[in-house]
């Protein structure tokens, strides 16, 4: 994908850190979402967040993409620090998909993508009025480029359908091509198999892995603790907007304090599920859960 | 409009005698076109001669014919048409407008020449026609289509079939235009608004939709060829091509503020403001003795200053707006519209600079001219006298053609696949690196450009500028002609412009009500049809978003129009 491309073999990483993320703290009025969360994303990793619901990790990756300037706390991106702009995150090298899929509903698959080669094109409005030669190179080089990215999804098929006309495995795989479509160093995938089947995810944890291939580092949030273990080199686990613990998937599937913030959240099967479905921040949370209730409503 | 289907079980009992009915009430309305219709020989055009079928007469006998070719396609000769067309709802449509149609000219009979009395045996056999073609086209079959999207002809038979509708374009503009009676045109409307909703019911629009996009340049040409050929008919009358100008300065600015509402989806009520400042600098650049700044540029030079002055004023108001979401764009350009004309009027000497000379406005603006071409004399081509206004006209259809060039050509690339992301997901447009807040700047700016260059040209041909041709109502047709014709398209604007710009010239007899006619018509619009008259595939999914079905059928073209 890109030039570092051979950076990295399948399986190990590097100890070069990419991503540097400094006691990054978010505060909503009195809420604290994200409270001194430090994480540090090595060059070709697969990273895993996890965490019970409203712990905090959506508005983490909200702080690291500029969507949310952090309260506290300073992101750096090979070694360069990161305004919180969504926009020079994006050109410095980090992109990101969306725990509810936000495509542009009404453009085909190939457009969806073209979008996200926006940031790495610079055709103006001028040579686009004239046609200029640069106009044309880029043109078709993000067309190009764009159908790769598609193909390598595993969606050559869907060029041309429109983001809303497709089945909901599809519309999460686009995402992430659109985001790959930014030539991005690492990618940050917000729960990328939520409400897909078995079969579906399996897919999706074999593109993730073809994706770190490529040379790119991934950070992954996920619900789906089988999923989170199988892929990641490594797992960060937040409670309440804290680091609970950090380290190998072996490490964090055994320590007790991950365990209980489990169990003493989402107890049945139940309660997680309609949490994932976007109910709204059940009282599965924890102890600390009632007043994040309080402050969402 | 829509009138409740009849039970299916008397339909299929009677649907035998659709045909022969229906063949019938087109043959009564030609052969009563063909008779008298009317004793007064004053009205509505002559109708009165037997065989010599008038104006209106000949409109009833072409929607006869088209009648015609929908019963042969659904059951004889042309039954390979049918195999295509959905006769059976173009039929019902075309008959439901042929009825109002008849209707209308009886009323127009009656209350022109004073009484029913008046109307001649021709005009009830040929309205009794009409009754019967409704019945018959009730009483047809629903057929099975193929999609016409595959129907592709030979190339030169589609090439012929654009050159042939945009030749029927060019005759019914200038026809459109001959009319002077209200009631006359009203029924000219009628005539075309039933036949372009019974090609449109019959699919008979989608498939020119096709062929159009196969020869794009052949449309191009042809359309601009009609439009240059336009002041050739007119044969030396300059009064509608004063008309015609004045629609296509009023088209010309629609177009550029299409750019800024229905590409980057920015509500700008003030966008006349920028017209006029581009007006004011023609003006004040100009060498009328009242003009107010020494410097004589050529007048290549006067429109760049004004369009860059225009663009200047779109980067002051919109640089501190756009940055905050929401719509304060709105009132903002609103208060700015205001503003700018308040100005205008008070940069009189008085309470400031003399520029303007307030409500005085500039007048006595010269005829431009170029080398020994001036704008106000008449040159004779083809042996056809053109006059002032037809000069505009050539110069303004220049401009206009750049507009439309500049509008496609930003749509069709990096520029405007951003603006389409900011108005589907601002946040996720952002997020993938899309400069949210440079592309809208740059949409108001390219928008404001272009009507001040248009400012320019229209300041010479007004002969004066005044801060009273820019007032508030303004901006609201102008954008009234985008929202009425399609957002983000090019012929639905220029139709919307048109229609806006054209029916009060022609219906002066509404004037007291234009507005709430136009008030009404856009209710109407925003009930009904919301992505206007011609609807942009996108902005037509974007304002029906359940509508899984009409994704499904949109994704084709949209698509076709990704891989163009
Ligand atoms: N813009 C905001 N304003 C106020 N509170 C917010 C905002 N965004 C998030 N929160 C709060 O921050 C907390 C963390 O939410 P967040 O969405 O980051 O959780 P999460 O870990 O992604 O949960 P899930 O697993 O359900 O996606 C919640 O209590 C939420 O209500
Ligand atoms: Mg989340």
């Amino acid at each position: 994908m890109t030039a570092t491309a051979a950076a990295s073999t399948a399986g190990s990483s590097t100890n070069v850190p990419l991503l540097q993320a400094d006691g990054v703290t978010m505060r909503f009025g009195g809420l604290t979402a994200v409270n001194n969360v430090s994480m540090t994303v090595n060059e070709g990793e697969i990273l895993g967040l996890i965490g019970p619901n409203g712990a905090g990790k959506t508005t983490f990756f909200n702080c690291l993409t500029g969507l949310y300037k952090p309260t506290e706390g300073q992101v750096r991106l090979a070694g360069v620090d990161l305004p919180p702009k969504p926009r020079a995150v994006v050109r410095a090298g980090m992109a990101r998909t969306f725990q509810n899929i936000r495509l542009f509903a009404n453009m085909t698959a190939l457009e969806n993508v073209m979008v996200g080669r926006y940031c790495r094109t610079s055709s103006g409005a001028l040579t686009s009025i004239l046609h200029g030669p640069k106009f044309r190179r880029e043109e078709k080089e993000t067309r190009t480029r764009a159908q790769e990215l598609l193909d390598f999804v595993g969606l050559g098929d869907s060029t041309e359908h429109l983001a809303r006309n497709m089945p909901y495995g599809n519309q999460r795989r686009l995402e992430i091509a659109r985001a790959l479509a930014t030539d991005p160093k690492l990618v940050l995938l917000d729960e990328p198999t939520a409400g897909m089947n078995p079969l579906e995810t399996r897919q999706a944890s074999d593109l993730i892995f073809k994706i770190r291939d490529t040379g790119l580092a991934v950070v992954v949030i996920e619900h789906d603790m089988r999923f989170i273990f199988g892929v990641c080199d490594r797992v960060l686990c937040l409670v309440r907007g804290e680091t609970l613990v950090e380290g190998t998937p072996e490490e964090v599937q055994s320590d007790p304090r991950v365990i209980e913030a489990y169990i003493g959240t989402a107890t049945d099967e139940d309660d997680a599920d309609k949490a994932e479905a976007g109910a709204g921040h059940n009282s599965d949370a924890g102890k600390g859960s009632a007043a994040n209730d309080a402050e969402d409503s | 409009m829509r009138i409740p289907n009849i039970p299916l079980s008397f339909v299929t009992r009677h649907g035998s005698k659709a045909w022969p009915l229906g063949l019938t009430g087109a043959g009564m309305l030609i052969i009563g076109s063909l008779l008298s219709w009317s004793y007064d020989a004053q009205v509505l055009g002559n109708l009165s001669i037997s065989f010599n079928p008038g104006g209106l007469q000949r409109l009833a006998i072409a929607l006869a014919l088209f009648a015609v070719v929908f019963l042969l396609a659904s059951k004889g000769p042309l039954v390979r048409l049918g195999q295509w067309a959905d006769t059976a709802l173009g039929l019902r449509a075309l008959a439901t407008w042929t009825l109002l149609f008849m209707t209308l000219v009886v009323v127009a009979i009656t209350v022109e020449a004073g009484g029913l009395i008046n109307v001649q045996p021709g005009g009830w056999v040929s309205f009794l026609g009409a009754m019967v073609l409704f019945a018959a086209s009730r009483l047809v079959m629903p057929t099975e289509t193929r999609d016409l999207a595959e129907a592709v002809l030979p190339g030169w038979v589609e090439i012929l079939v654009i050159v042939v509708i945009m030749a029927g374009l060019l005759f019914g503009a200038a026809y459109a235009l001959s009319l002077d009676d209200a009631w006359a045109f009203v029924l000219f409307l009628v005539f075309v608004t039933g036949m372009a909703v019974a090609a449109t019911r019959a699919g008979l629009l989608s498939w020119l939709g096709h062929v159009t996009a196969r020869h794009k340049r052949v449309l191009i040409l042809a359309s601009f060829a009609v439009a240059f050929t336009f002041p050739l008919t007119q044969g030396g009358s300059d009064a509608n091509m004063s008309i015609a100008s004045q629609v296509l300065v009023f088209a010309a600015a629609a177009m550029g503020l299409n750019i800024v509402v229905g590409l980057a989806g920015l509500l700008d009520l003030g966008y006349i403001a920028f017209l006029g400042a581009g007006a004011y600098v023609g003006a004040a650049l100009s060498t009328s003795g009242f003009a107010t700044i020494g410097w004589k540029p050529p007048f290549i030079v006067v429109v760049l200053v004004a369009g860059c002055f225009s663009a200047t004023l779109g980067l002051i108001i919109g640089s501190p707006t756009l940055r905050v979401n929401g719509d304060y764009l709105a009132i903002v350009t609103l208060g700015f519209g205001e503003i700018f004309r308040l100005t205008m009027f008070n940069l009189d000497g008085n309470n400031g600079p003399d520029l303007t000379h307030g409500p005085n406005g500039i007048p006595a603006i010269p005829d431009l001219s170029f080398g020994s071409f001036n704008f106000g004399d008449t040159h004779v081509l083809l042996g056809i006298p053109l006059a002032r206004f037809s000069n505009y006209y050539f110069l303004l259809l220049l401009l206009m053609a750049f507009i439309i060039m500049v509008f496609h050509r930003l749509n069709t690339s990096r520029i405007g696949r951003g603006w389409v992301a900011i108005r589907e997901d601002e946040k996720a447009a952002e997020a993938m690196g899309v400069n949210i807040f440079g592309l809208k700047i740059l949409a108001f700016v390219i928008g404001a450009f272009l009507a001040g260059m248009a400012g320019a040209i229209k300041a010479h041909q007004d002969v004066s500028v005044t801060p009273d041709q820019y007032i508030f109502l303004e901006s609201a047709f102008l954008l009234a002609a985008i929202v009425l014709g399609g957002m983000g398209t090019i012929v639905g604007v220029l139709v919307g412009a048109v229609i806006l710009k054209l029916l009060p010239e022609k219906l002066r007899f509404f004037a007291d009500y234009r507005l709430l006619l136009f008030g009404l018509l856009l209710v109407l619009m925003m009930r009904f049809r919301p992505e206007g008259l011609v609807a942009s595939r996108r902005r037509q999914l974007e304002f029906h978003e359940e509508d899984e079905e009409l994704a499904i059928r949109a994704e084709g073209d949209i698509a076709e129009k990704v891989q163009a």
